[in-house]
């Protein structure tokens, strides 16, 4: 199940959209968010699903890995959409069977959240999907650096992050070692009550909090015996290198936003 | 005389300071580590080695005695020149591997102090290149094995360039390749530079590839020597919980056989030419 | 309990952009009271193997036999855990699983899980704890006081409180000391011969292999390239070779003895002793000549 969820994860490759800085793609992520909003009719909404096929394109990530990867959220964009449908009463009836009614309104809010919410999770998916985490965090870190005048910890936070990914994979493996050691032992987490399965997961938290608690104390130290002392006096090693191309993609959102504008009603 | 590098004065250190009745972890330690030695500190587990690694590179300070590092006393205010000097592997190669990917982690001692950029590219392709891992650059730590993430913990160590490098049991949990790979890396770093090693091991391999050993037993320090020194003691070390060369063990059971030899031997060639000389070329 | 597996394969993560095959076409037959040894490198898919002998991972295809339960690809089966409370395992690093307040808490947990009544549970618990030579002081402490050596043992305890017919160690002894090591490997085989427990070892060590094992497979990449007795697979260095696998110490060293006394001993050595046997009674018999 968590194998295939693809929402969060990096496909290496190289293409267009891998090779840009992530900066450049963070920024686009935030301003499509606010683009998106601008259209409000088939027309806008049209023009925003192609370009999104466009950006998918673009990426050469495969539609099938894409859609079935995000599953889980689909049924989340389908729940929204029945949610609209039934609960909207605007504009004339076009469906009525027993108590319920569809109108035309509904129907039409319904197609368009949809589709709003499917073109953001896409092109977020899209921006972890083909940029390294590490280069997020080195994204956030440089794009948030301003606030460091209010004493914001910005290169602790980015640190933080970095070693939080760093250990996502260790620690999911070791969760997989300890449940199987512990299935080996009897222990079922996936049968019987709410309350027995509570208390099968008591053997796999805690052996993980001890193994956790132990890797943060030597990764303390080993950070410590190379020379850590925060922040101050550090040079960075990760050098983001803004080109043409970005500012290219920043522009086409600019592009987009008044190509909108004019075809809204 | 050679430069002195590392050096330990009747170091004690107890981690329960308290409780009279816990034996200390080091009881009345000393030694001294020379320019250019590969040193060797073999002990079984909770002989106390490795609590000497950590007050060595002050991780930990001494209740009485004093650790000197080249030349003066290790203290707070010399302790951050001190680490920069002190390359550090330890036993677990995950939970040191700070960076997200190989080059990162090669970076994070230079990064912290403060090399600038240009230099840090060539020193972390240097280092990699070193350690034979410069296929891996953009590797992340899970897809490399225990044996590769312990060589880019050792590039990441001389990537400052430091005078000594301190391997604490870093090859204890690899598997025979991983540990050969380690060792070899280490042997070959040696023959390029004049780093100073000290290695804190309870494998015999790596004991016997040292110029000298010291052995730990219950906190205090119970023989120091060659290795050929240290090994003669036979019987002695296996009660201590350590293993013998495997040459050795076979002239034992060639003795207990009633097969005689000139020596207990520590190489496989020696003992070999002894059955030649004195059992068949007669 | 035999245990049988027939063309097994496994993929990590199938059908998805991470997919990664493990194991193909598996052949291989544990016989009830054998101690069996699986050597290969890491990656070599012995780990993955080891999963399926008590059904923590199922086949993507073919199937395995275990007793009289089958495990296929596809199928559901209802009798996973009695197939569990018979193949026990110990993984690598086994301390890392311990949990409980206490020793004995910790070590009762698994055959209290597979329904054994607490009284016998504590019974056997006291009894394992003495059989790896812990103090008994140790069953009331909690388990994250010990030391590493002794948490490796209750961990071990815990996994033969469940009384299992075949018992699976994944290189039982990382990170131990060579005297830690050989007592923990003395017990196992001890256990072995006088409970007649079928053996499963996952190594990379010959030596061990060489000296416990009636039984050697050999895994490389994902493949089960070798199988046959310690005799059968030591004698071709050639085939080892391919796996860049090497001969036991013993074995070497009689290989370079035979070059130079330009003569063969009767037997392959596959331990220390039986090579400072064979070559002290040869070394007399060249005297008497």
């Amino acid at each position: 199940m968590l194998e295939k969820m693809i929402f969060g994860r990096y496909i290496p490759g190289d293409s267009f959209i891998h090779r840009l800085d992530a900066r450049a793609k963070l920024i686009f992520v935030f301003l499509f968010i606010a683009v998106v909003f601008i259209a409000n009719n088939w027309i806008t909404y049209g023009i925003l699903v192609a370009f999104t096929f466009l950006i998918i394109r673009m990426s050469k990530i495969r539609l099938y890995f894409l859609i079935n990867g995000l599953k889980p959220v689909v049924i989340l964009i389908i729940f929204t959409f029945l949610l609209h449908l039934f609960f909207t009463r605007e504009g004339a009836v076009i469906f009525e069977w027993k108590f319920i009614k569809i109108y035309e309104e509904g129907l039409r809010q319904g197609i368009f959240i949809s589709i709003r919410f499917f073109v953001l999770v896409i092109l977020t998916s899209i921006l972890t999907l083909t940029t390294t985490p590490i280069s997020i965090t080195d994204a956030l870190e440089t794009l948030l650096n301003p606030l460091k005048k209010w004493k914001l910890p910005v290169h602790e936070l980015a640190l933080m992050m970095s070693i939080s990914l760093r250990f996502i994979p260790t620690l999911m493996d070791e969760t997989d070692k300890i449940m199987k050691a512990q299935m080996a032992r009897g222990s079922d987490m996936t049968t019987g009550s709410m309350k027995e399965r509570v208390n099968a997961i008591v053997p796999l938290l805690i052996p993980l909090f001890v193994s956790a608690f132990k890797r943060a104390e030597d990764l303390a130290t080993a950070m410590e015996v190379r020379g850590y002392k925060g922040g101050e006096g550090r040079t960075r090693y990760r050098k983001l290198e803004w080109a043409a191309k970005d500012t290219i993609i920043i522009l086409s959102l600019v592009v987009l936003a008044a190509v909108l504008v004019y075809f809204r009603s | 005389m050679k430069r002195e590098i590392i050096s330990l004065q009747e170091v004690t250190f107890t981690y329960a300071e308290e409780d009279e009745n816990v034996r200390p972890a080091v009881n009345n330690v000393s030694y001294t580590v020379y320019e250019g030695e590969w040193v060797a500190i073999v002990g079984h587990n909770g002989s106390g080695k490795s609590t000497l690694a950590r007050l060595m590179n002050g991780l930990l300070f001494p209740q009485t005695g004093q650790v000197r590092v080249f030349g003066e006393a290790l203290n707070e205010q010399s302790l951050w020149e001190t680490r920069s000097q002190m390359g550090m592997v330890f036993q677990n190669p995950d939970n040191q591997f700070v960076g997200a990917t190989v080059q990162d982690d090669v970076a994070f001692a230079l990064e912290n102090n403060g090399i600038p950029f240009e230099e840090m590219v060539e020193r972390v392709k240097q280092s990699l290149v070193k350690v034979k891992m410069s296929d891996f650059m953009n590797s992340e730590p899970h897809h490399l094995s225990g044996g590769q993430k312990q060589r880019v913990a050792i590039a990441g160590a001389i990537a400052l360039q430091p005078k000594i490098l301190l391997l604490d049991e870093a090859t204890s949990m690899l598997d025979p390749q991983g540990r050969e790979e380690v060792l070899s890396t280490v042997r070959q770093l040696r023959e390029e530079t004049d780093l100073t090693v000290i290695s804190i091991t309870h494998d015999l391999e790596e004991a016997l590839l040292a110029d000298r050993v010291i052995m730990m037993n219950q906190g205090s320090k119970y023989a120091e020597g060659s290795p050929e020194e240290i090994f003669q003691r036979g019987q002695e070390l296996v009660d201590l919980g350590l293993d013998l060369p495997f040459a050795m063990n076979i002239s034992r059971l060639l003795k207990t056989q009633g097969i005689t030899l000139v020596a207990e031997h520590m190489s496989e060639e020696e003992l070999v030419n002894d059955l030649w000389t004195s059992h068949f070329n007669k | 309990m035999d245990i049988t597996l027939q063309q097994v394969s496994y993929a990590y993560a199938k059908n998805t952009p991470f997919e990664k095959r493990a194991l193909f076409d598996v052949d291989l037959h544990i016989p009830s009271g054998s101690y069996q040894a699986i050597i290969g490198h890491t990656g070599s898919g012995k780990s993955t193997v080891l999963q399926h002998l008590n059904a923590l991972l199922k086949p993507t295809d073919g199937s395995i036999q275990i007793g009289d339960v089958e495990v296929s690809a596809g199928k559901k089966n209802k009798q996973l855990r009695k197939v569990r409370q018979k193949v026990g395992i110990v993984f690598q690093f086994p301390e890392h699983q311990l949990f409980d307040e206490t020793v004995l808490k910790d070590i009762m947990f698994g055959p209290m899980n597979f329904g054994v009544p607490e009284q016998e549970a504590k019974r056997r618990a006291i009894e394992l704890v003495s059989l790896l030579g812990l103090p008994d002081e140790v069953l009331e402490k909690s388990p994250f006081d010990l030391s590493g050596g002794q948490m490796r043992r209750v961990a071990i305890a815990g996994v033969l409180a469940m009384n299992p017919e075949v018992l699976v160690l994944d290189e039982p002894t990382a990170g131990l000391d060579p005297k830690g090591r050989k007592e923990i490997m003395d017990l196992f085989y001890r256990l072995h011969k006088e409970k007649g427990l079928t053996t499963i070892l996952v190594t990379h060590s010959m030596e061990d292999a060489a000296r416990y094992a009636d039984r050697i497979a050999i895994m490389h990449d994902g493949k089960c390239v070798l199988a046959g007795t310690p005799q059968e697979i030591f004698s071709d260095e050639g085939r080892l070779m391919d796996f860049r696998l090497e001969l036991p110490q013993s074995m070497k060293f009689q290989k370079k003895v035979e070059q130079m006394m330009g003569k063969k001993l009767p037997a392959l050595c596959l331990t220390e002793e039986m090579l400072a046997e064979e070559l002290a009674r040869f070394l007399k018999k060249e005297r008497e000549l």
